[in-house]
């Protein structure tokens, strides 16, 4: 019993942190009906800036080991993955919706650093092809090479597939390959609660997952940008149509989720501190299971989703084989979706004829 | 009497260009050359559920799988039987029956797979029916890594060499007629329906799950056999080959190509997999590059190269 207890409460940490993950996916997939699969490497990406920022030697003497250490960390990775989330948007999904300047030129930049960094290692070598990639890019679009504007979810897909593609690969040239230890920012304090261990980390990270999930709610639904939000994801042109700046709503949507998926990161690199470029393909894709199990589209279901595989996957490695693990999420899947095809909160689509 | 000359025709060339192929291109192309004939059968067969069923799938890795795996277990294992079954032949046709026995089981085993995702598919429909093939293709790959007789992590070694290039390319060609006259068929009427309107199509009276399944059984099974080939020619297995980033090349094979166009998978599974071989010179950028490019295409030609162009078109299809 003991025991079983205990699983829950491991169980209950690393569903938390998969919950804070599945959030942005749902959110996402709720203004814009896309996969974001380019969500699980915004969440490697927040764990990287929580490595640098918390090895960076300033914060270190400033701060120290404490718990300030850990907010001003988490929140700065926080900000530069929300960045990053923007950025994404920006220049990936909203060329497809709307009239936007730049991407050619931004795209090509990257390619022409790429072939700079490649000619000859360097930052000279990097920003003149990065320049000349951008000059391009201009003149391409003052020529008349524009996106082409479609409403088509399958080549938003793809486009997603594409940027998750380059962020994994584009963090193992700038992060390295190898894999990376965060450095300890908490001490680690283990306390007895009737015959249970639970660590300080465990704590922060179930304390931090419900102020963030709290926050979150507060934002949707008592502000008025939380009303837009909701707006959007009922319906994008009628929420257009009612005056309401939809890019613009889009873009803080990928933000808030992006955010959410930088504090999943490094809460989840305190409970196991290794980090590498790769690190976020598996929990993204049994994050986004996790939001589908709870129904697409619906935060609550993504917290409860996100709770029930973090413990089933816990439970399943304490009990059963753990060469398993990574089945775990999906074999609850498929079983609830074929009890409930829509998730367990989720609400059927209408169909129209 | 003309389809009969163009096989006879097919099985000349096939012929031909295997007696000569890798003396005059070299190893190195040769087994780029296989890999593009094995994306090809791939991509064909998935465009049948993604592109003219309209159905979407992300596991198409997990059929590739379990045939590669079914044809290689039953041949490593069984091949002394098997041989002394069928010793009256001479040695090389012995490998020819050894090699289509191999495949058989292959398209029958991840026929299978494909019924056992298909029933769920009855229910669910766009992203939830995505992640639970996406999800099926991992549950594959994880049991794989834990059955022993087949390597687990550490891969599938010996597994006889019966497969080249005639095999492969002859496989391709099959694939393609055959899907081709399916979807020139009234069974191909059906998918496109239930692809453009599934509602509509239950009204006109067909069977939309029955077609829905079927779709995913026949692309299934030449995943599998395409996996059959896979196997007998690297005669080596690992379960990583089979993880759900393939599955994502094949979907980005069909998509740049051209969805819903049998030219387009084709010549998307040949670019895509040119690219990311001549790519590897570009090292650690190899996939950023290649990346980039891929974004840049969906954002200027998101019909793909090919869109819903078709060689053979005739009168009223897509």
């Amino acid at each position: 019993m003991a025991t079983f207890l205990q699983q829950i409460i491991n169980g209950i940490a690393q569903g938390s942190a998969y919950a804070l993950i599945a959030l942005g996916y749902t959110m996402v997939y709720g203004v814009l009906r896309l996969i974001n699969f380019a969500h699980s490497d915004v969440y490697m990406f927040g764990a990287f800036m929580g490595y640098y920022t918390a090895n960076n030697p300033w914060i270190k003497s400033t701060f120290g080991q404490s718990l300030t250490a850990a907010a001003v960390v988490m929140l700065i990775a926080m900000v530069l993955s929300a960045g990053l989330g923007i950025l994404i948007e920006r220049f990936a999904y909203r060329p497809n919706r709307s009239e936007t300047r730049f991407t050619l030129a931004f795209w090509l930049g990257i390619l022409g650093a790429a072939a700079g960094q490649l000619m000859s290692p360097g930052f000279f070598a990097l920003t003149l092809g990065a320049a000349i990639g951008i000059a391009i890019g201009v003149v391409g679009e003052i020529a008349g090479l524009r996106p082409v504007r479609q409403d088509s979810r399958l080549s938003l897909l793809i486009i997603a597939i594409g940027v998750s593609l380059f962020l994994e690969n584009g963090g193992q040239v700038a992060f390295g390959a190898d894999p990376k230890f965060f450095p300890e920012i908490i001490q680690t304090a283990q306390w007895n609660v009737v015959g249970l261990k639970v660590d300080s980390q465990q704590v922060i990270v179930l304390g931090v997952s419900i102020i963030l999930m709290v926050l979150l709610n507060l934002l949707v639904h008592y502000t008025r940008t939380g009303k837009a939000m909701r707006a959007v994801s009922y319906n994008l042109d009628a929420a257009k149509l009612m005056g309401i700046n939809t890019d613009r709503i889009i873009a803080l949507t990928f933000a808030v989720g992006s955010a959410l998926a930088a504090a999943g990161g490094i809460l989840v690199t305190l409970l196991y501190p290794k980090i590498e470029p790769l690190m976020g393909v598996m929990p993204g894709l049994k994050a986004f299971a996790a939001a589908v199990l709870g129904g697409i589209g619906n935060m609550t279901g993504a917290m409860l989703g996100g709770l029930i595989l973090g413990i089933a996957e816990v439970m399943a490695v304490g009990y059963g084989q753990s060469t398993y693990r990574d089945a775990i999420a999906f074999i609850i899947l498929v079983l609830i979706l074929l009890v409930k095809p829509d998730g367990i909160m989720g609400k059927g689509p209408t169909e129209k004829v | 009497m003309k389809k009969g000359i163009f096989w006879i025709l097919a099985l000349a060339i096939l012929a031909l260009l295997q007696s000569g192929l890798q003396g005059y291109i070299g190893a190195y192309y040769y087994q780029i050359v296989i890999f593009v004939g094995i994306n090809i059968i791939l991509a064909v067969s998935l465009n049948l559920i993604n592109g003219t069923t309209g159905q979407f799938s992300i596991g198409h890795a997990g059929f590739y799988a379990v045939g590669a795996y079914t044809s290689a277990s039953l041949l490593y294992y069984g091949e002394p039987t098997f041989r002394g079954w069928i010793s009256f032949l001479p040695h090389s046709a012995q490998d020819v029956v050894l090699l289509l026995f191999g495949l058989l089981a292959a398209a029958l085993a991840a026929g299978f797979a494909g019924l056992l995702v298909g029933i769920p598919s009855l229910r669910l429909r766009g992203d939830y029916l995505a992640i639970v093939t996406l999800g099926f293709g991992e549950i594959i790959r994880v049991l794989i890594l834990n059955i022993n007789a087949v390597g687990a992590a550490r891969g599938f070694l010996g597994i006889p060499e019966f497969s080249n290039f005639f095999w492969v390319y002859l496989f391709a060609l099959i694939t393609v007629v055959v899907v081709h006259n399916l979807v020139n068929s009234s069974y191909g009427r059906a998918f496109i329906s239930i692809r453009d309107d599934e509602i509509a199509a239950e009204a006109m009276g067909i069977d939309t799950t029955r077609f829905k399944v079927m779709s995913f059984v026949i692309s299934s099974m030449f995943a599998g056999i395409a996996g059959g080939l896979f196997a007998h020619f690297t005669a080596f297995l690992s379960p990583n080959t089979f993880q759900f980033t393939t599955s994502f090349y094949l979907i980005i094979m069909i998509v740049v190509g051209g969805m819903g166009s049998i030219e387009g998978a084709i010549l998307g599974a040949i670019l895509i997999t040119v690219i990311l071989e001549a790519f590897r010179e570009f090292g650690a950028f190899r996939f950023v590059n290649f990346a980039v490019l891929l974004v840049l295409v969906m954002l200027f030609r998101p019909q793909g190269i090919v869109g819903s162009w078709s060689l053979f078109r005739k009168a009223g299809a897509r």
